[in-house]
């Protein structure tokens, strides 16, 4: 037994200096984003930029907008950078967040089959593109996640004063990627970022076929968390992150970020 | 789609460094998982076989239904035990390759556990007249019950690598699949999925495949070769 004790005390003290190995050297930060930023490549682009000019790593967790605030609430990031305005506000009305900023925006389009059965390219305004979906039955790929895409969408849905339901709605239930190529697949109907849609490779059939309403503007914004809240929360360093991303070096870089020859993200910091 | 092949190919012949990094992160998470969960579930097993406490049965049935414990539920309480807010927040461990460690191996440790307890019951039917004889207590008679069942081990210790090499559920929440830090084979694949690179994430599937084949033939060959040697 003793034999097996000393071994066990061998082998967790083992795992614990193999795992801290490779973390030590370096100061770094944790933030919360969102799929769309992570999956179109825009922090590939952007943060070893940062990292050369502050030498601090900034190590993203992306997720949906709701699930990025609820990492943010509970303190196991040090920024959230998401999509959603008033779940932004509400973040820090409740004291969880110091400040919201703005950084960029992009906007949402609606993609769908390129025979168009819903006729959007008819649309005026997108309720009126939801509503035309809605009036034909066509299929339609929902993230039904929370997400900041999710928000949007349904407030698009409210506009147009309908309660989606029916065998035409699908509620995937993942992010936009998963969703696109459901959409793919149907093929359905789906409202997505024009930074995930860009950098999408699997279309299958589908296009956009709706775009260009100011109601899709899609603004992004930047939050520290509040170090009231979670002392371990490292201020300065997400600060200098907050700080270079809103500057002017920080904006241009965003700016700077091209793929298949059209810029994904504007940035709009004040 | 490209086709995954000639992809999965070139990636292992440029020996793509960001495609290292990730293989050698989920190798170095699964092994130390297999080594922990080992390390706990041998004898735990070998003793949960051996010994007559009253509920037995009861401890019995729950390690074999844990042996389907969903990853996502296993990465869950993980997290919410790592996290900022839960219980053991202060050792910040959230979003590391240790945390991912932790979930992996909780999802192992019952595989280990109940394979080693039906391994060591049948051996000890087999030979406990023979080790009693000898003057073996219960529990000495462990490390000889377990050194002859190493073959029959060796799957379960296999089944226990496949199972967490294979998951994505648990490290995707506990590691927070982080560029460079905490992403694995599986959650690569789930974000190329994501991207529409289909692809590629069916190559980075073969060059995981390839990688589990090599690992379980080596286990085999070394099973053999401990079979001749010492009969």
């Amino acid at each position: 037994m003793r034999n097996t004790r000393n071994f066990m005390i061998a082998a967790v003290s083992g795992l614990t200096l193999w795992a801290a190995l490779p973390a030590t050297a370096q100061e770094f930060i944790t933030v919360a984003s969102t799929t769309s930023t992570e999956n179109s490549g825009l922090f590939g682009h952007i943060l070893p930029l940062f990292q050369a000019e502050t030498g601090i790593e900034v190590r993203v967790v992306s997720q949906g907008t709701g699930q990025a605030l609820e990492t943010g609430r509970r303190g196991d990031a040090d920024v959230v950078f998401v999509h959603a305005r008033a779940q932004e506000e509400a973040f820090v009305a409740e004291g969880y967040g110091v400040q919201r900023l703005d950084v960029m925006y992009n906007d949402f389009v609606i993609v769908g089959p390129s025979d168009d059965p819903a006729g959007l390219r008819n649309a005026a305004t997108a309720p009126e593109a939801m509503a035309a979906i809605a009036g034909a039955g066509a299929s339609f790929a929902s993230r039904g996640d929370d997400s900041g895409t999710h928000v949007a969408e349904q407030t698009l849905w409210a506009l147009a004063e309908i309660d989606p339901a029916g065998t035409w709605y699908l509620s995937t239930g993942s992010s936009m990627g998963a969703t696109l190529n459901t959409a793919a697949q149907v093929p359905a109907y789906a409202l997505t970022d024009r930074g995930t849609w860009l950098s999408f490779a699997n279309r299958g059939p589908l296009e956009i076929v709706f775009e260009g309403d100011p109601v899709l503007f899609n603004p992004y914004g930047i939050i520290l968390v509040n170090p009231d809240r979670h002392p371990h929360v490292k201020a300065e360093q997400a600060l200098a992150f907050i700080e270079w991303i809103t500057s002017d070096t920080g904006q241009e870089a965003i700016a700077s970020f091209v793929v298949g020859g059209e810029q994904l993200f504007f940035p709009n910091a004040q | 789609m490209d086709n995954p092949f000639v992809i999965a190919f070139g990636l292992i012949m440029q020996a793509d460094p960001a495609l290292m990094q990730i293989i050698s992160l989920s190798l170095r998470v699964t092994l130390s998982a297999v080594v922990i969960a080992c390390a706990i579930g041998l004898p735990l097993g070998a003793a949960l076989a051996l010994s007559r406490f009253r509920g037995k049965a009861m401890v019995i049935v729950i390690f074999n239904a844990l042996m389907g414990l969903p990853p996502v539920v296993a990465g869950l309480v993980v997290y919410l035990l790592l996290s900022r807010s839960g219980p053991l927040g202060g050792l910040a461990l959230l979003f590391t390759p240790t945390a991912m460690i932790l979930a992996q191996t909780v999802l192992i440790l019952p595989i280990i556990v109940s394979l080693t307890r039906s391994v060591v019951e049948d051996l000890w039917a087999e030979y406990q007249e023979h080790l009693l004889s000898l003057g073996a207590g219960r529990l000495q008679a462990v490390p000889t019950l377990l050194w002859d069942g190493r073959v029959s081990l060796l799957t379960g210790v296999l089944a226990g690598f496949g199972r967490a090499s294979a998951e994505v559920g648990a490290v995707l929440i506990v590691g927070g699949n982080i560029a460079g830090h905490t992403r694995t084979m599986t959650t690569a694949i789930t974000l190329e999925t994501a991207r529409g690179n289909l692809g590629l994430a069916v190559a980075l599937g073969l060059v995981l495949l390839s990688l589990t084949l090599a690992l379980n033939a080596a286990a085999w060959g070394a099973g053999q070769w401990a079979k001749g040697r010492l009969g």
